[in-house]
C-alpha cells in the first residue's frame, strides 16, 4: 500500500495509522494479550457455573460481551502509555496537524489491533457456549461495531487519566459506566439471534453510538491529551 | 456591557465567598420550612395510598432524590463547561463542590428504592431499567470524584473532571431515557404525564413541597461546600487575613 504524498490531512492520518499498526505488529504481545484474557475469562464461567450447555447457550452472548468489554479496557493502556513516556504524543501535538484528526487515526488504528482480534476469537468461544451456528453472524457483527465504540469510549477515558496516578484502575472506573450502553445492545442483539429473531434494533442502536462516539469522542480525547500534556 | 459585570465578578473568590455567604440563609430557611411541611404532610396527612398502604409515603424522599441527583449532574457539567470555556475556577470548584452532593442525593434514591421495594416487589433489588441507570449514575460520580482525585495539581485536576463531566453529561440522557428502551418493571411516572398528575392534591401538595424542599437544601449545602472550596484554594491568598 503506498502512503498519500504531500503535507495533507489524509497524509498524516495515514502515517499515524501505519505507524501504530507497525509499532504494534512487531510488539505482538501488545495485540494478543488482550484476546488471551477474553479467552480465558470466558473459560471461567463453565468452570464456576456448570458445564450444562442449556445453561452455557443461555449466558453466552452475556459472557462473551463481559470479556470483550474487560479485555478492552486491558488493551487501553497500550493506546497512548508508551507514546507518552518517548514524547510521541507531545510531537503530534506540536505538528500542526489537528490533534484530533491524529487522534482518530490513532484510534481506528487501536480499534482494527483490539477489536478485530476479538470478532475472530468470538466464534471459537460461542462454538464452545453452544451457540447456535445461525446467531454467529450478528454476534461478530455486534462486536465489530461494539469494540469500536469502545474504543473510542476508551481513548477518551485514556487520555483523561494520562497524567495521573493509578491509572489503570482508574480508568476502568471511567470507561465501564460509560461502556454499559454498548454492553446492553450488544449482548441484546446476540440474545435475540439466537432464538432466531431480527436483531436490527440493537445493532442500529450500537451503529449509532458508533457514528456518534467516531465524531465526537477524538475532540474531546484532543482536549483530554492537552490537559495532560500542558 | 455594565450587564456582564455581574458575570466577571463571579471570577473573584472574595466576592463568591462573600456572596454565597449571604445567599446562605436565604436557601436554608425556606429549604427547612419546606422539608418540615412537606415531610409532615406527607408522612402524616396525606392519606394512605389505595394499593400500597403506607408504603407509599417514601417517595416523598425518594422522587427529591432522584431529581436531584440529575440535576446536580447537569449543574456539575454546566459549571465544568463554564470553568472550561472562560477558564473560571470558581466555576470548577463549584463542580467540585456540587458532586459529593450529587452522589450523595444518587445513593439516597437507591437506598430509598430498595427499602421500598422490599413490601412491594419482595426482594431489595430489582434489576430493573431505572433502578440500574440511577446506579450507574451514582458510578459516573465515584467516577469523576476518582478521577479528581487522582491528580495533584489542581488545575489539571479540574480540567480533566471537567471534561470527564462533559462527556458523562452526553450520555446521561442516554442513561435516563434508558427507562423508555427497555422492558420496565417499575412504577410509570406519576408526577408528570399527559392529563395531570395521577395524585389527589393532599398527596401531591406536600411532594412539590419536598421537591422545592430538597432543591433548596442541595442550594444551601453547596453554598456552604462552595466556601470550604474556595477557601481551601484560597488558603495562601491575602484576603483571606482580612476576613474577620
Amino acid at each position: 500500500m503506498s502512503a498519500p504524498l504531500g503535507t495533507g490531512l489524509m497524509r498524516a492520518a495515514w502515517l499515524v495509522f501505519e505507524r501504530d499498526v507497525r509499532l504494534a505488529l512487531r510488539r505482538w504481545e501488545q495485540v494478543s494479550h488482550p484476546v488471551v484474557f477474553f479467552a480465558m475469562v470466558a473459560t471461567l464461567f463453565p468452570l464456576a457455573l456448570s458445564p450444562e450447555p442449556a445453561l452455557l447457550r443461555s449466558i453466552a452472548p452475556g459472557v462473551v460481551w463481559v470479556a470483550a468489554l474487560l479485555s478492552s479496557l486491558l488493551a487501553l493502556d497500550a493506546l497512548f502509555r508508551a507514546d507518552l513516556e518517548d514524547g510521541t504524543l507531545e510531537q503530534l501535538l506540536l505538528s500542526g496537524q489537528p490533534l484530533g484528526w491524529l487522534l482518530l487515526s490513532k484510534t481506528l488504528a487501536h480499534w482494527l489491533l483490539s477489536g478485530l482480534p476479538l470478532v475472530v476469537t468470538a466464534p471459537l468461544i460461542a462454538v464452545t457456549f453452544a451457540v447456535p451456528a445461525k446467531a454467529v453472524g450478528t454476534l461478530m457483527t455486534a462486536l465489530f461495531l461494539g469494540s469500536g465504540v469502545l474504543s473510542f469510549l476508551g481513548a477518551v477515558g485514556a487520555a483523561l487519566t494520562l497524567g495521573s496516578r493509578r491509572s489503570s484502575v482508574l480508568l476502568s472506573l471511567l470507561v465501564l459506566p460509560l461502556a454499559m450502553p454498548v454492553l446492553i445492545f450488544g449482548a441484546r442483539a446476540t440474545d435475540l439471534a439466537m432464538h432466531g429473531q431480527a436483531a436490527n434494533g440493537p445493532l442500529l442502536l450500537l451503529t449509532a453510538l458508533l457514528i456518534l462516539s467516531l465524531t465526537l469522542s477524538p475532540l474531546a480525547a484532543s482536549a483530554a491529551v492537552r490537559i495532560s500534556l500542558e | 456591557m455594565a450587564t456582564w459585570t455581574w458575570f466577571h465578578k463571579l471570577a473573584s473568590p472574595p466576592h463568591v465567598y462573600r456572596i454565597a455567604g449571604q445567599l446562605l440563609p436565604w436557601f436554608a430557611i425556606p429549604a427547612v420550612a419546606l422539608l418540615a411541611a412537606g415531610i409532615y404532610g406527607g408522612l402524616v396527612l396525606a392519606p394512605p395510598d389505595y394499593q400500597q398502604g403506607d408504603a407509599f409515603r417514601i417517595i416523598y424522599v425518594h422522587a427529591p432524590s432522584a431529581w436531584l441527583s440529575l440535576m446536580c449532574y447537569t449543574v456539575m457539567a454546566v459549571a465544568a463547561a463554564v470553568g472550561l470555556i472562560w477558564r473560571m475556577k470558581l466555576a470548577h470548584a463549584l463542580a467540585a463542590a456540587t458532586a459529593p452532593i450529587g452522589a450523595s442525593f444518587a445513593l439516597l434514591c437507591l437506598a430509598t428504592g430498595s427499602l421500598w421495594g422490599r413490601p412491594m416487589w419482595g426482594t431489595w433489588w430489582e434489576w430493573e431499567a431505572r433502578l440500574t441507570s440511577q446506579l450507574l449514575l451514582f458510578f459516573l460520580y465515584l467516577g469523576y470524584m476518582a478521577l479528581r482525585a487522582a491528580f495533584d495539581d489542581l488545575q489539571r485536576a479540574d480540567r480533566a473532571s471537567a471534561l470527564l463531566a462533559i462527556v458523562g453529561v452526553v450520555n446521561v440522557p442516554i442513561i435516563h431515557f434508558s427507562v423508555y428502551w427497555w422492558h420496565s418493571l417499575h412504577q410509570a411516572s406519576t408526577v408528570l404525564r399527559k392529563g395531570g398528575p395521577a395524585m389527589p392534591m393532599s398527596m401531591l401538595t406536600p411532594l412539590l413541597m419536598c421537591f422545592a424542599g430538597f432543591t433548596l437544601a442541595y442550594a444551601a449545602l453547596a453554598c456552604v461546600r462552595l466556601r470550604g472550596e474556595v477557601l481551601r484554594r484560597e488558603r495562601q491568598a491575602a484576603w483571606l487575613g482580612e476576613l474577620e
